[in-house]
């Protein structure tokens, strides 16, 4: 019987010739990343577990992204900050990248992209649900927490249930007023918030290969929105051409077998796809722009791992170029990197900086910043009852802030044009 | 690990995810200091909403306004059961309140896999929905060897899923126990 990518990939790295789904394995990992909020306590529980003379498994495998409180008064959350830098040293951690200096990143999931740590054919494992970002690179990765992290950094090892694979077929070629956030959000209306618990969510299909690296890290992104242990898609000349410029790690491809066995298949037409959102208070409430069209907005919000890399801002410029937004709209850059390249890529002449300082964006330093609300100087936070639309991927209850705020997650072509209109407004009203 | 394990009932619906579990902002607290680790308790459970808190009447908190243990050890939810964010300091803050064990219809996989590894809370599997016939309130047993649990305000048992392929980590007490027990670690 033929093998998923996610079942290739897992067999290699548990040394074994063939998995099967439901197989309890012992992975060797490749690359571990922790951040700023579990990171130290995954390091707190490797020194009271392994003692003493505690040893990191392999230094160069470790990778440590602070992104999710940086730019706080918070002194709980600065301590966090300390506890990692002191860490990074005393234990010669290279790959540690820190608050305050020309290393500092931004935001985990696409610095690990644009540092060559996402490694087709590897296995990732973070302590950030969003760690299945990187599956977009035709590699494993998920997200667990801090004892297994703990233990991880200890041994390099971690078990796992080898998951059933759901795949996901767009056929054809995506309209311009789609991106990737409307697929996704159209998958987890149609497959709910567990519909593929310890699942893989495989993508695969012509608008799929048409995608950006960028817009394909935003599909995978949100696999675990869908319950999904990791979201895969395989690599073709766009990853390789990604991996090629930011690495120099050689990598493996792996390919489903044409009778791999799946959990179930869903398939989709591209060009019938419109604009959606996820209601308030779950990513699978999905209606479709049409259908909430007119609901009053106060905030707009354009960042985060899934929604605040360069792509993300060349789609909200194509909207607000020209235009004044109507609610505060804040633009937070992901990393350093999409920050910087705000000017230098244009669009219309006018570099993206430019458009979003015109239109009366609110820009920020790249963080995780209002994603997840953090402490209460984040900047973006929702307060009150505060509606915010948003490029990010979870809208449960006091998710960004305020617990009686609601947000409605869409694409930032929707965002930018509710942004405008100050009411959720269809994109391609403003196209 | 105890075989029977007792307490009052504590209910909530489906899709209770991590956020609702422990607001991220309460995140930045020490685990290693009990002082700080304490407000994992504190806040466990605290952005459930309202009318969703303590079912079926609702309105009623996991822990009580300046405390920071709970009256309830045992959380009988939904399906979906801690979606959301990998934060260990979920499982962890339901510890740090007071609860043993929970009871689902399903569970969102990092959840369950830090409420095993990381030996907070026993995460059981009910066969059929339970959230709609037991009330916040009253006391419950869980039979951890014969994989059952009892109302008794009602005297009504139902089966659980066994724990399966995880017992020996949850009967060990968490992962870095099992992996000494069984060679893997010193």
């Amino acid at each position: 019987m033929g093998m998923t990518i996610t079942e290739k990939i897992l067999a290699k790295s548990a040394g074994k010739d063939s998995v099967k789904p439901g197989d309890n394995i012992w992975l060797n990992v490749d690359v571990l990343m922790t951040h700023d909020v579990c990171g130290p306590p995954t390091i707190g529980i490797w020194k009271n577990e392994f003692g003493t003379d505690a040893k990191i498994w392999d230094k160069d495998k470790l990778v440590i992204l602070p992104d999710h409180y940086i730019f706080t008064k918070n002194k709980h959350a600065n301590r966090n900050i300390d506890i990692l830098r002191d860490f990074a040293n005393e234990y010669g951690v290279e790959n540690y990248y820190d608050v305050g200096t020309d290393k500092y990143k931004g935001v985990c999931h696409v610095a690990l992209a644009e540092e060559g740590f996402d490694v087709p054919g590897t296995v990732l494992i973070g302590t950030d649900s969003h760690t299945c970002t990187s599956g977009a690179f035709g590699m494993f990765s998920t997200g667990v927490g801090n004892t297994d992290a703990a233990f991880i950094l200890g041994t390099g090892k971690i078990w796992e249930k080898v998951p059933e694979t759901i795949k996901f077929t767009f056929n054809g070629k995506l309209p311009e007023y789609i991106t990737a956030k409307d697929m996704i959000l159209r998958i987890l209306g149609d497959i709910t918030t567990d519909g593929a618990t310890y699942r893989a969510m495989e993508f695969d299909g012509q608008a799929v290969f048409d995608l950006s690296m960028n817009e394909r890290m935003t599909l995978c992104n949100m696999a675990i929105e869908g319950g999904g242990m990791n979201g895969i898609i395989p690599v073709d000349e766009v990853t390789e051409e990604y991996v090629k410029a930011r690495t120099n790690k050689s990598y493996e491809k792996f390919y489903s077998d044409d009778d791999a066995l799946y959990h179930s298949k869903y398939e989709y037409n591209a060009e019938d796809l419109v604009p959606v959102v996820a209601k308030p208070h779950s990513p699978d409430n999905m209606a479709t722009v049409k259908e909430v069209a007119g609901t009053p907005i106060t905030k707009a919000y354009v960042g985060s791992c899934t929604g605040g890399k360069i792509v993300d801002f060349e789609f909200a410029a194509k909207i607000l170029d020209g235009n004044k937004v109507a609610v505060k709209t804040f633009i937070i850059p992901a990393t350093v990197e999409v920050e910087a390249e705000l000017s230098v890529v244009k669009y219309n002449g006018k570099t993206l900086r430019t458009i979003f300082e015109d239109a009366g964006c609110i820009l920020s330093a790249p963080s995780c910043a209002a994603c997840l609300g953090g402490p209460e100087d984040t900047i973006g936070r929702t307060v009150g009852k505060d509606v915010t639309i948003s490029t990010t991927n979870r809208n449960f209850p006091g998710r960004m802030g305020s617990k009686e705020a609601e947000v409605y997650l869409a694409s930032p072509l929707t965002v930018a044009a509710s942004a405008v209109k100050g009411v959720i407004t269809d994109p391609r009203d403003l196209m | 690990m105890e075989k029977i394990i007792t307490g009052k009932a504590f209910i909530l619906g489906d899709n209770i995810d991590t956020d609702q579990i422990i607001p991220a902002e309460h995140l930045v607290y020490s685990m290693d200091d009990e002082n700080e680790a304490k407000m994992y308790g504190k806040f466990a459970l605290s952005s459930v909403p309202k009318e969703q808190s303590g079912l079926p009447e609702g309105n009623i908190p996991f822990v009580k306004e300046g405390e920071f243990t709970s009256e309830y050890q045992i959380i009988i939810g939904g399906s979906n059961f801690g979606c959301g964010s990998s934060r260990e300091h979920a499982p962890y803050a339901l510890m740090k309140a007071g609860a043993k064990v929970i009871v689902a219809e399903s569970y969102a996989r990092i959840f369950y896999r830090n409420s095993v590894d990381g030996g907070f809370v026993v995460p059981y599997e009910s066969k059929i929905k339970l959230n709609d016939k037991i009330k916040t309130g009253d006391e419950v047993k869980i039979d951890i060897e014969n994989n059952t649990i009892t109302n008794i305000t009602s005297d009504e048992t139902y089966s659980l899923n066994p724990l399966g392929d995880v017992l020996p980590i949850v009967s060990a007490g968490g992962l870095f126990e099992y992996a000494r027990k069984t060679g893997m670690i010193e």
